[in-house]
């Protein structure tokens, strides 16, 4: 364990040394922020024609439908953009570099390199989900958003942001390229995220598959504050497949090196 | 302390390493010799348990590399080629992350961080940025990196490639002093580097030991002849009668005509008192002798020697044009070895 959190702080403090924290937060701050404000903006204005239609009497508009649920839901098309650049140095560098060869000499398993490379990005990741917590919280200061579904979807999202991270990782291993790495990542991502497509106009058996594999309709529940077990196998598996096959790519590296 | 037995390592259909067997003792130096491409790199690889080997074992400390590769991490430290530093850390929390990955008791990294940044001279640059470093600042970081969890074997990849005569002093120096506490096998393609540091060598080639024995024992058995080289002033016919009527010589040949006289070169078998005689000869016969010079084989002619069978000889045309550029220049010789796809 000791050595996995090594590695995931080695590889969380670069990102900070190096410019790509700074950009990722500061391109997911301003794009989430405007998500964020629009939602705002058209709920401050909804709100205020239903009030005006429907009297003082009509119950309140519900904020984590109209604001939190939306500027979550988007927020993750955000991830499909800034998590192939998270993702793409992790192996891509060292095999570039040569300091491949100082994991793989090192006593270290194989798994304590994957999971705490995989760490250390999904520590980055977590700082963006605190941008967005920081945003949203705002609305706490106004009025009495519901925090049990918040804190549900953001548990969602870590967990779909862990399946992209490790997708990336393992896409990372194959190449000594990081362009070559975060195109691919990106490029998978972006068939994953649509690949639910196509159910909405056919209804085959590889048209549900194809739902099923889709990474963002698993999120939907999360979305609403439910945890449905389908959608958390969904997730946990495509962690462990990532990681599963990075392992195996970096033994196939030893052998090709 | 290190044993290799029958190792073999094939890269697709090309073969790198074919059928190789060794042995280092406890405290030894070994330098491993050879053109680039012989496969020094491979096996280097193979021993620190980055590489598996196709066929064959090895062995460090009684650990087999392959069965418990985690003991033989734990004791080996390993320099590549190219050491293998993350530029964007500070050279204190770089070794100091590699103190953790190295299994080194919390408790005990500062103590070893600053024990090899003492050894190693580097102390004055701990706080920079690795990659701000000069070549010879990252080489020795790059051991310092290596030394770090007091390994009982040393494994040095061309330790001194890069580097300007100073450092390469330095850093020999600094890997003498290391002898006694570690055993050492240390490659390179730079002849005198062995002889000075190395208390024997193993010559490779094309995968294949050539030869293994102290650089002393290597020079005078494959020496066999001895050269000499005579500035005689006198008739050149005379004078070579004169020089073949010693039965020691075999072969006189003009080398070149300095100032109106000639310059022999003389082969003779070995005779500890060849040059007392042939000076003899020649003052006796009236003639001046100007200068006796004695071409011992050195390391260089004996390396080539044994690298240069026909197999070689044809790929030097093709691949391998500079055995001898390669000494004098690594980087030179750096850009042939990537065509072998060795560190790919």
């Amino acid at each position: 364990m000791r050595n996995i959190w090594t590695i995931a702080m080695r590889e969380f403090k670069v990102y900070f040394t190096s410019p790509i924290a700074y950009i990722v937060l500061a391109m997911f701050s301003v794009v989430f922020g405007y998500f964020f404000t629009s939602g705002l903006a058209f709920f401050m204005d909804y709100s205020a024609s239903v009030q005006a239609q429907g009297g003082a009497g009509a119950p309140p508009l519900n904020v984590n439908q109209f604001v939190i649920e939306p500027s979550l839901g988007n927020m993750s098309i955000v991830l499909l953009f800034l998590m192939p650049m998270i993702t793409m140095r992790l192996f891509a560098e060292e095999q570039r570099s040569g300091t491949i060869e100082l994991l793989l000499t090192s006593p270290l398993q194989d798994y304590h390199i994957i999971c705490g490379k995989w760490l250390g990005a999904l520590l980055l990741y977590a700082c963006l989900l605190l941008v967005a917590v920081l945003n949203i919280s705002v609305l706490f200061l106004y009025t009495t958003p519901d925090w049990k579904p918040l804190l549900v979807s953001l548990f969602g999202l870590l967990l779909m942001g862990g399946s992209m991270i490790a997708i990336g990782t393992f896409i990372s291993t194959l190449t000594r390229n990081q362009i070559v790495a975060g195109a691919l990542t990106f490029g998978v991502l972006l068939l994953l995220w649509v690949l639910n497509w196509i159910s909405s106009y056919e209804t085959s058996t590889f048209s549900r598959l194809c739902e099923y594999l889709a990474i963002s309709p698993h999120f939907e529940q999360f979305s609403r504050g439910v945890v449905e077990l389908k959608d958390l196998l969904y997730y946990i598996s495509a962690i462990s497949l990532g990681l599963f096959l990075s392992k195996r790519s970096l033994e196939a590296l030893r052998w090709k090196a | 302390m290190i044993q290799v037995e029958g190792v073999t390592k094939r890269y697709g259909p090309k073969t790198a390493v074919s059928n190789i067997s060794f042995e280092v003792e406890r405290g030894e130096i070994v330098g491993f010799l050879g053109p680039n491409g012989a496969g020094k790199t491979t096996t280097m690889r193979i021993l620190t348990g980055f590489l598996p080997p196709t066929q064959g074992t090895a062995s460090v400390a009684g650990f087999d590399v392959g069965k418990s590769p985690i003991e033989v991490k734990r004791r080996i430290g390993y320099l590549p080629e190219s050491p293998p530093l993350y530029p964007e850390m500070e050279v204190g929390d770089y070794l100091r992350f590699v103190a953790a990955i190295k299994r080194i008791p919390k408790k005990e990294i500062p103590r070893r961080v600053d024990a090899v940044l003492e050894r190693t001279a580097t102390g004055a640059v701990r706080d920079l940025l690795v990659g701000k470093l000069s070549k010879g600042y990252r080489q020795r970081v790059g051991l310092a990196q290596a030394l770090i969890h007091g390994p009982e074997v040393l494994v040095l990849d061309e330790p001194t490639s890069g580097l300007d005569p100073k450092q390469i002093i330095e850093v020999r120096g600094l890997i003498r002093s290391l002898a006694g506490e570690h055993t050492i096998l240390l490659s390179t393609h730079i002849l005198p580097e062995v002889a000075g540091t190395c208390g024997r060598v193993i010559i490779i080639n094309e995968g294949r030991i050539e030869a293994s024995d102290t650089p002393e024992n290597l020079t005078s058995q494959l020496q066999g002849a001895n050269s000499l080289l005579l500035d005689i002033d006198g008739p050149v016919e005379e004078v070579r009668e004169r020089l073949e009527l010693d039965l020691a010589v075999r072969k006189v040949v003009e080398h070149e005509a300095r100032d109106g006289r000639m310059v022999w070169r003389v082969e003779a078998d070995k005779d500890e008192n060849l040059t007392r005689r042939l000076a003899e000869a020649v003052v006796t016969s009236g003639w001046g002798l100007y200068e006796m010079q004695s071409l011992g084989l050195s390391l260089e002619d004996i390396f080539l020697k044994l690298t240069s069978d026909e197999s070689a000889a044809v790929q030097a045309e093709e691949e391998m044009p500079e055995p001898e550029a390669a000494e004098s220049d690594t980087s030179a010789g750096e850009g042939s070895e990537s065509g072998e796809g060795e560190d790919e």
